[in-house]
């Protein structure tokens, strides 16, 4: 690519003033200053994630365990029904990433096609995370049996079958915070993709909104990978 | 106010357009990193539906397996994906060097909890 960012550039005319000095647009840059912080967000949380299972180690309950059924079945599957759902958003970030692409050669239709990919990517996923709530909050048929002889099944804020009540909690706060950004994601890419499809880029004769909401949605996808590790898998 | 930042800037985002030549490598590249990004999930689920959760050495190694896995992805969506390979170089630092606070903070707290880096590992 030819664009100025890959251009060799004196310190002194890039900072001396009247150009972006990242070479990048406004609304680019700020996007990214956003998600460094968004992202800082959910380093604090999974830092306190890692106080918790520190907390209670020997306790905390193990990923494979908890989750391991997928709709329609009763068989053991450990862990694959969050591997399908990481699959799901790592798909739908692909699609982002060919929009941006499709959107660097001005080319609508592709640009509609790959767009629309990614919002139905977006809402499997939630659909998916729907079902993984409901699942969790209703539990297993035997439960865990509390000292006073409760029976306990699934989770909800104050009591839950699987370990210590911070699992449960974690398991809504981090998954529920991250699916409000899935969310937001899908409703922001499908108001691009109506304002793609009005022609509204054409008129500025360049793609950059999708740029923009692809950053955000892959931030999204990025920020998935570290919870698919630190609250599933380890 | 007049925005005048918005027909100023406009020469950024058209200085991103890339020929339909181009376009193919650009593609091609998408889809080596998204059979990377793949590869590295199904790695990670065999791994831990197979190599049993108890506290000792092995576990510790797979451990630190899942987290350098992560990274991996996690390079590979920044810098491919979010493009962030592309930008300029000082951008690039602007956005990565704050998360050098970060992995000190976690390296005093790992120091001054009960337990220390050994304990960290038995988690």
């Amino acid at each position: 690519m030819a664009s100025e960012a890959t251009q060799k550039i004196d310190k002194s005319v890039l900072w001396g003033g009247g150009r972006s000095p990242f070479s990048v647009t406004y609304g680019k840059s700020m996007m990214w200053f956003f998600l460094v912080s968004d992202a800082l967000t959910f380093g604090g949380l999974l830092i306190a994630l890692g106080f918790a299972r520190y907390k209670y180690a020997g306790d905390w309950p193990i990923g494979e365990e908890v989750f391991h059924s997928l709709p329609f079945t009763n068989g053991v599957f450990p862990l694959y029904y969050v591997a399908l759902m990481t699959f799901i958003l790592i798909i739908s970030s692909v699609t982002m990433v060919m929009a941006v692409e499709a959107g660097h050669r001005n080319n609508k239709q592709q640009v509609i096609k790959w767009l629309l990919l990614t919002v139905i990517g977006g809402v499997f996923f939630l659909a998916s995370q729907a079902w993984e709530w409901s699942h969790f909050i209703h539990g297993t048929e035997a439960g865990t049996t509390l000292s006073n002889g409760y029976v306990v099944h699934g989770a909800n804020m104050l009591v839950n079958e699987y370990g210590p009540q911070q699992y449960a909690n974690f398991f809504f706060f981090i998954t529920g915070f991250h699916g409000f950004h899935v969310l937001s994601g899908v409703v922001i890419n499908f108001i691009v993709l109506i304002m793609v499809s009005k022609g509204m880029m054409e008129k500025r004769k360049h793609y950059e909104m999708v740029e923009k909401a692809g950053l955000y949605w892959h931030f999204v996808d990025l920020v998935w990978v570290f919870v698919f590790t630190f609250f599933y898998l380890v | 106010m007049e925005r005048d930042d918005l027909i100023v800037n406009d020469s950024y985002a058209t200085d991103n357009h890339h020929s339909e030549e181009e376009g193919v490598k650009i593609r091609k590249n998408i889809w080596k990193v998204t059979a990377i990004l793949t590869f590295i999930t199904i790695v990670e689920v065999i791994i831990g539906g197979t190599i049993k959760k108890e506290p000792g050495f092995v576990w510790s190694l797979v451990v630190f397996g899942f987290i350098v896995m992560t990274m991996i992805k996690a390079r590979y969506i920044v810098m491919d994906f979010m493009h962030l390979g592309q930008e300029r170089s000082n951008i690039r630092k602007t956005i990565l060097i704050p998360y050098i606070f970060f992995v000190v903070y976690m390296i005093i707290l790992i120091s001054i909890i009960e337990g220390g880096w050994q304990g960290v590992w038995q988690v």
